[in-house]
């Protein structure tokens, strides 16, 4: 019955997509006043439908409703009512509805705002917004349909994935989407504008806050997801060059220096193609990621379907929407205003050009990385597997140069600044910095050639940005962002240089000793919970003058059969202690890894920092 | 002029890429799990659904190879896959079915409706067995040679068609 109403709600929100497309393709630019409120009407009874079948899934999973396919694959009657809502998103069918219920709000929200947006530009940018719900729509119905139905119906789920029954996971998925839909809004936004000839100063505002909306979201998202990879993982680390979390980067890359030039073109009326293109590579690359992530065709442990004609459809709407966009560039390219306005070359838009390349560096290494062993296997047939050492030696050497630019570029001034300013304070400063990194490396005994001037110019970044909260003439927003970015290059760099692993295989009773410390085996237990049962470790480590306990898990869960860690991980400002033990062949014996990981904390705390830029920037911009 | 060759090598790249990502879509899965042949060290006496026997899965058949079906009456794909596991018995392939969290009434009321392809069904109530023997859930069929101990060969989901001729295949072209 719940079925049946998704099922029709959907098949109604696509018909009246269709209707809505031809309708805005044929509307005379809004002349007529009259057809604004219908337009609205029919956009919100679209989303309406939408919503409408969300919610039916939603409750199809919450009542566990096996005839349903999708609650049957991904839920089980013994699993905790918050892990059945948060498995209505977890799964391929219902998180591209959810994508679907994100793009059909933000649309709506779009049109509400659009009162002082020339009428050409909204029209088109609904056109443009509306083929892409289109596509979606169509491919939720034809190709993953979240409301196949079963008969005869069976008893019982195959249950939800363990490593995905986690809180954080439960958002991470829709706070990454609102960044992905977001995208997609600057794109049809930014081809409208080129359209209808409205590349101007009101088109850059609204649009900014798109781009400021997104990029948040995208940078919590990415963020959430590095949370549950530490936590949940267990490997001891919170980034991997999993190519799942290089989807979510790139588009991040893109995002972040579009943020940047975006203020160039409100200040100075510059860089409008370079707006356009990177806009749309944006949402191509937020596309691509749902292809190359939704496809099957990446090897990784976040990929389910297998499925080969979503990957094509997805494909095919893909090159179908670039191929669109690349025509509408270069047969309306006229509409962008040239200006020939010389730039110097010590000015505040030549440091944001810089970061704008140093980006697109990033970017490239990131996508090459990331599809190459694609591309080689199809063309080749030999397989190759692409690590973290490939992306630390080809980023490390840059990101050098890159933070130089960023510690001094806020600080230029636009147009024009003086040629050769020598402050002396800022020469200390560096001094003190390279000395702080020289002898933080010389005591670790590390290898000098990048990680000394690496190391110095984080310093540096984080002494400059500190200091610029002294200064007036910068917009605070900025500073945060800065800052909290300083914190997070130097807690990694820091968190790498100075981690430390000890593992054992140990049994009950057993005491190992390492580094002045020493390690005890101190108790097992088993509990039984509803959906999975238990083995609880006790374990001390006892240092100089302090000593940690640690509970550490093995859980063992019955639908489907899987085997998760636990790690149990003491956190404080400092340092983070973790410790995992896992079940080993062997009668009685674990094993056991402990590992010691300082500024942890702070990782995620920078983080919270960019963002809160952000959002600081974004209410910054709405009251003026 | 300029602008034309810039297009005209963009959605040439653009064609490129989409072709490559196009045949990458169907290229041959060749991911195998990692417990690929591995030796079962699995000796473990299992109590029959008849309730009358234990056995070790080595002690029920004297053929080289013999598949192991992981299946449970509650499993909707096990229902699909039943029909093809009768024909391999058909064809002299020796199967043991471990059931899993089964109620056994449930089990035999199964059995009777559908056939039973099965040389022998040992009982896993708690599911630790199959965990043993290194299956994710259920339908799984592993293939194993009796000598070696080994996996040949893990099916994780349901036997079809392509996959019962595959089994043939491999227990023919191994026994000359």
């Amino acid at each position: 019955m719940i079925n049946q109403f998704g099922n029709y709600s959907l098949l109604a929100a696509f018909f009246l997509s269709i209707y809505l497309v031809i309708h805005l393709s044929f509307l005379n630019n809004f002349k007529n006043f009259k057809t604004k409120p219908k337009v609205i009407g029919l956009l919100s009874v679209q989303c309406f439908m939408v919503i409408v079948s969300f919610i039916s899934l939603l409750f199809a999973f919450i009542r566990s409703d096996f005839s349903n396919e999708t609650v049957y694959n991904n839920s089980h009657t013994t699993k905790p009512i918050f892990y059945k809502i948060s498995g209505t998103w977890g799964n391929h069918e219902g998180s591209l509805l959810l994508w679907l219920l994100v793009l059909t709000i933000f649309l709506l929200i779009f049109i509400f705002r659009s009162n002082h947006l020339s009428k050409k530009l909204t029209n088109l940018t609904l056109l443009f917004q509306e083929v892409i719900i289109l596509g979606f729509l169509g491919f939720i119905i034809f190709t993953s349909n979240p409301f196949s139905v079963l008969f005869p119906f069976p008893k019982e789920g195959l249950g939800l994935n363990p490593i995905l029954q986690d809180p954080i996971l439960a958002i991470h998925p829709p706070i990454l989407y609102l960044g992905y839909v977001g995208t997609s809004i600057i794109f049809s936004s930014s081809l409208a504008a080129l359209v209808s000839n409205s590349i101007n100063k009101l088109w850059v505002l609204e649009i900014k806050k798109w781009i400021l909306v997104s990029w948040i979201f995208l940078t919590i998202g990415i963020m959430l997801g590095s949370i549950w990879a530490y936590y949940e993982l267990g490997w001891g680390g919170f980034w991997f060059w999993d190519p799942v979390e290089n989807v979510s980067l790139m588009p991040w890359f893109c995002l972040t220096a579009l943020l940047h030039s975006i203020i160039v073109l409100e200040k100075r009326n510059q860089l409008h193609s370079w707006v356009l293109i990177l806009s749309i590579t944006t949402f191509a690359l937020s596309m691509s990621g749902t292809f190359l992530v939704r496809s099957g065709i990446l090897n990784s442990i976040h990929t389910f379907a297998n499925d080969p004609t979503r990957g094509v459809y997805i494909l095919i709407f893909l090159l179908i929407l670039l191929v669109i966009s690349i025509v509408i560039y270069f047969v309306f390219k006229k509409n962008i205003p040239e200006k020939k306005i010389q730039s110097f070359l010590i000015s505040k838009e030549i440091t944001i050009m810089t970061n704008n390349w140093f980006m697109m560096f990033f970017l490239s290494v990131v996508l090459i990385g990331t599809i190459y062993p694609i591309f080689l296997e199809v063309l080749d047939g030999s397989k190759i597997s692409i690590g973290p050492p490939f992306y630390h030696k080809l980023i490390t050497p840059f990101l050098i140069i890159f933070l130089v630019f960023m510690s001094v570029g806020p600080s230029i001034k636009w147009i024009k600044d003086k040629k050769f300013k020598i402050y002396y304070d800022q020469i200390f400063l560096l001094i003190i910095s390279l000395t702080l990194s020289y002898l933080i490396i010389i005591k670790l005994g590390q290898s000098y050639l990048f990680s000394i001037p690496l190391l110095g110019i984080s310093f540096y970044l984080f002494f400059q940005t500190s200091k610029d909260f002294l200064k007036k003439n910068l917009n605070l927003s900025q500073k945060i962002s800065h800052f909290g970015f300083a914190i997070l290059i130097l807690s990694i760099l820091l968190n790498g240089l100075l981690s430390k692993e000890f593992s054992s295989n140990m049994k009950l009773g057993d005491e190992r000793k390492f580094d002045n410390k020493i390690m005890q085996f101190k108790n097992l237990e088993t509990k039984n919970y509803s959906n999975f049962k238990s083995l609880i470790g006790k374990f001390e480590i006892i240092g100089e003058n302090n000593k940690l306990i640690f509970y550490p898990e093995i859980r063992i869960y019955n639908q489907p059969l899987t085997i998760t860690s636990e790690a149990d991980i003491i956190t404080n400002f400092i340092s983070d202690n973790f410790l995992v033990f896992n079940v080993l062949k062997e009668d009685g014996y674990f094993n056991v890894r402990y590992q010691h990981k300082p500024l942890m904390l702070w990782i995620w705390i920078s983080v919270i920092l960019i963002s809160l830029g952000g959002i600081l920037r974004l209410f910054d911009q709405n009251e003026r | 002029m300029r602008d034309r060759t810039k297009f005209s090598i963009l959605i040439f790249i653009l064609i490129f890429v989409f072709i490559v990502f196009f045949k990458g879509l169907y290229k041959k899965p060749t991911y195998y799990p990692v417990s690929e042949l591995k030796k079962i060290e699995f000796n473990k006496k299992i109590r029959t659904l008849d309730n009358q026997n234990e056995y070790s899965i080595f002690e029920i058949t004297n053929n080289n190879f013999f598949l192991v079906n992981i299946w449970a009456s509650w499993c909707a794909p096990c229902r699909d896959e039943h029909k093809y596991l009768v024909t391999l018995k058909k064809d002299g392939v020796d199967i043991i079915g471990i059931n899993y969290k089964d109620k056994v009434s449930n089990a035999k009321n199964f059995l009777e409706k559908l056939g039973n392809p099965y040389k022998e069904i040992l009982i896993d109530l708690d599911g630790t067995n199959s965990i043993e023997l290194g299956a994710i859930g259920v339908p799984e069929t592993f293939l194993i040679n009796s000598d070696s101990k080994e996996i040949i060969k893990k099916y994780i989901g349901p036997i079809d068609y392509n996959k019962t001729v595959e089994i043939l295949e491999i227990i023919n072209e191994k026994k000359i």
